[in-house]
């Protein structure tokens, strides 16, 4: 039978195509074999981005199917990585909003064209709205706008503001603490953002003067 | 216009019509606006540049052995270029392998023509065999355009290929843990103002593997299907895929599934 003929088939007869299809599609074990062997051959290191980026952890490993892990493992999963945010020892959370605004619009960082040794931006508004001035925002993660206001907090020293602002540290340190599978990085936890940084993003979105909040 | 005058003007387009927007305005004045800005662009594809260049290499003798392509298989049979783009990836007895457009044509760029094809994969996008490559792949999509996705899936290193390819879809790694998935695995997002298509479904009429090789005004150059995948990588914070590599291949095959029954516009038109 010749391709075309064959195609014809598959249109015309769809149901049927379907399910022979189905009855002789490969097994799960040979594609996670075939997939695993097709990622191993395929890529080469290239400046800082290294061949060691397709060792998967176990996070990684349990978030990388088209459907998300049992609730069981997802919630042990965040146990883990909520074990390995590291709090401010000092306990001043909060940096400069205008350093933290810089670094939301900074997606530079990580990838195989960065120079070695050129720190991180964060990445924020390719994913989030932030500020109301900024309009080329996207939309993967929530708004943004107003995140300290909408959460009551007036002063982020009050010891009633402290469960947000200790949210938001664990949150931006290691997305996945409180979201197993979320789609943002790690940034504390694999060194992408350094703890100064994280406390001038952590004031954009918390101190009452910034953007975020004022009105 | 030359291609080169192009990305200057649409600054300025993007900028006016920005500029007219307003300060804050509610995130669907911003979509028409990009909209608006993408129809006054497509008014003229400087694709047609590439495609007109891409028959005449299709046809011109080159090459260590001074043939033509016309005795290249694209899968309909030497030579057949129309409907070959919307069947491909596809199995090659030929070459016992499941290939894309790109990989195909390394074959037959050795095959018929004796070019070296490790040294073509070999040779960065934008410089040298490559710069004859976007043509030749811009020529052969557009003979396809306004047909239908079907890509064959009767053998069975197809149907292992679109089962690894959804695989590496969704394979997470690197140091911001992204996989395809982050960015293409919902439907309704953008990255910035970039619209994603969702690719785990059939993205519609001319979107995701509907669209490339595609003509691209912010920098002015025609990227191919696989110099797509491959700034997709990049911005992954992966290592660097191989050129024409089965990863890369195989994500062609899931695409091209997943898309079937989508119209081709390739070559398109991107900001």
């Amino acid at each position: 039978m010749n391709n075309i003929s064959r195609l014809k088939k598959f249109t015309t007869a769809g149901a049927v195509g379907l399910v022979a299809a189905c009855t002789s599609a490969p097994n799960p074990q040979d594609s996670d074999r075939l997939a695993q062997q097709i990622i191993q051959s395929s890529f080469r290191e290239q400046g800082i981005a290294k061949l060691d980026r397709l060792t998967q952890d176990d996070l990684q490993k349990a978030c990388s199917a088209e459907t998300p892990p049992p609730e069981s493992v997802a919630r042990q999963l965040e146990a883990a990585q909520l074990a390995t945010v590291q709090w401010p020892k000092d306990g001043a959370w909060l940096g400069d909003w205008r350093e933290g605004e810089k670094l939301a619009q900074n997606g530079r960082g990580g990838t195989w064209s960065d120079p070695a040794g050129v720190p991180a931006g964060g990445n924020c508004y390719n994913c989030h709205q932030i500020t109301p001035t900024e309009i080329s925002f996207g939309t993967i993660g929530p708004s943004l706008y107003q995140y300290g206001k909408l959460r009551g907090v007036a002063n982020p020293a009050d010891p009633a503001s402290q469960a947000v602002v200790r949210y938001t540290w664990g949150k931006l340190w290691n997305a996945k603490a409180y979201n197993a599978c979320s789609g943002m990085p790690r940034f504390g936890d694999k060194g992408v953002l350094t703890p100064a940084q994280i406390r001038d993003l952590m004031a954009l979105l918390l101190d009452p003067q910034s953007p975020v909040n004022a009105r | 216009m030359t291609p080169r005058a192009r990305p200057l003007l649409a600054a300025a387009l993007l900028a006016a019509l920005l500029a007219a927007a307003g300060a804050a305005p509610a995130q669907t004045s911003t979509a028409d606006g990009i909209a608006q800005y993408r129809a006054l662009l497509a008014d003229g594809n400087p694709a047609d540049l590439w495609e007109a260049k891409g028959e005449a290499l299709w046809k011109q003798k080159r090459g260590p052995k001074n043939a033509s392509l016309e005795a290249c298989d694209l899968g309909r049979g030497p030579g057949v270029v129309k409907g070959a783009f919307v069947a491909l990836p596809r199995f090659f007895a030929d070459t016992g392998r499941v290939q894309d457009l790109e990989s195909r044509l390394l074959t037959c760029l050795q095959a018929q023509q004796g070019f070296d094809a490790a040294a073509i994969a070999a040779t960065p996008f934008g410089q040298g065999e490559q710069l004859n490559i976007e043509s030749l792949v811009t020529y052969i999509a557009a003979e396809s355009r306004g047909m239908t996705f079907e890509l064959p899936q009767a053998h069975a290193e197809e149907r292992r290929m679109f089962e690894a390819g959804k695989k590496i879809f969704f394979f997470r790694g690197g140091p911001y843990d992204f996989a395809c998935a982050s960015c293409h695995g919902e439907t309704g997002k953008r990255i910035r103002l970039q619209d994603l298509p969702n690719l785990t479904a059939n993205p519609g009429d001319g979107v995701g593997i509907a669209a490339w090789p595609a003509y691209r005004v912010s920098s002015g150059e025609l990227w191919s299907m696989q110099r797509r995948l491959n700034d997709c990588y990049r911005q992954q914070r992966f290592p660097y895929p191989g050129y024409a590599s089965d990863a890369t291949i195989a994500l062609g095959v899931y695409m091209g599934v997943q898309a079937r029954g989508a119209a081709s516009v390739a070559p398109a038109i991107k900001r």
